[in-house]
């Protein structure tokens, strides 16, 4: 039959029309080929406790920061169609993570008692180590040249040397430095957030500077990395 | 004149704020002398970098 009535017609394309709406609508059919990232969960608890992690420090509240991870992770899920692997996929809930942790330390005055943070033992920590009496490096700890840093970035095992210096940077340090580094809060919204002064920052991020540095040229660099 | 702990510090300061004409000069010149002031520059540079690609999730691309 090669003739159809126009109304017809239209009826047929009106179905398509909301065959693809419904579509639209609902991710799961259109998720494909991601489906194996949703189904695998050592990755998604492994992706979850890193973040828990990143996000306790900051907030400093275990229950805000779990709210935190779980609302960045359902909101990535959804989407999950749209990555092209895990490495997409945890970029993403990672900058839903950022986000949400930026605007929840902008928002609200620090429920962590700013002045327990001052109480810390690392505040007194000295530069001896480092340099000597008149301030000059110690020969041993000179900064040496590293060389081609960017060829670092494509090797497994620099990662993981990272996150080793990362994670021996005292927590007061490494607090204010992955706000600064990781979440790009600029200093004043750090103060604000954790309730610094401008002048106690500067000497936490410069302590946590000297200190990454060190680890790193020691742990990798100088070992041929 | 600057030593190498007032270097430092003012290196580290200049990723949060812009350094006054005079810090600007005083660093200059204290680099001019000193090797290691001058890696740990372009090492601060190194670490901004690292650490971004980090966030971008780069180190779970090596990982795969």
């Amino acid at each position: 039959m090669l003739y159809r009535p126009a109304s017809e017609r239209a009826t047929k394309n009106e179905v398509n029309r909301r065959e693809a709406m419904a579509a639209k609508d609902n991710p799961q059919q259109s998720t494909g080929n991601m489906g194996y990232l949703l189904a695998d969960e050592e990755f998604l608890e492994e992706t979850r406790r890193q973040l828990l992690h990143f996000a306790s420090l900051q907030l400093g509240d275990i229950h805000l920061a779990e709210d935190a991870v779980q609302e960045a992770m359902i909101g990535a899920l959804k989407s999950a169609s749209s990555f092209s692997g895990r490495a997409a996929l945890k970029t993403w809930i990672f900058a839903i993570l950022k986000n949400k942790i930026a605007d929840t330390l902008r928002q609200k005055q620090r429920t962590v008692n700013a002045s327990s943070l001052l109480r810390e033992e690392d505040e007194d920590e000295d530069f001896s180590e480092l340099f000597d009496r008149q301030g000059f490096w110690q020969p041993e700890e000179r900064p040496a040249s590293w060389g081609n840093p960017e060829s670092s970035l494509h090797q497994g095992q620099f990662w993981l040397v990272f996150e080793a210096c990362l994670e021996g940077l005292p927590p007061r340090q490494a607090r204010v430095f992955m706000m600064r580094e990781f979440l790009e809060l600029d200093a004043d919204e750090i103060c604000a957030a954790v309730g610094l002064t401008t002048s106690n920052l500067h000497v936490l991020l410069h302590r946590s500077r000297l200190r990454l540095r060190t680890c790193l040229e020691n742990k990798w660099y100088l070992q041929g990395g | 004149m600057l030593n190498c702990q007032d270097a430092t510090r003012l290196m580290s300061q200049s990723q949060e704020r812009g350094l006054s004409l005079v810090e600007r000069m005083s660093l200059k010149a204290h680099q001019m002398m000193c090797s290691g002031c001058r890696h740990f520059e372009r090492q601060m540079g190194t670490i901004r970098m690292v650490t971004r690609a980090y966030v971008q999730g780069k180190n779970e691309q090596e990982k795969k």
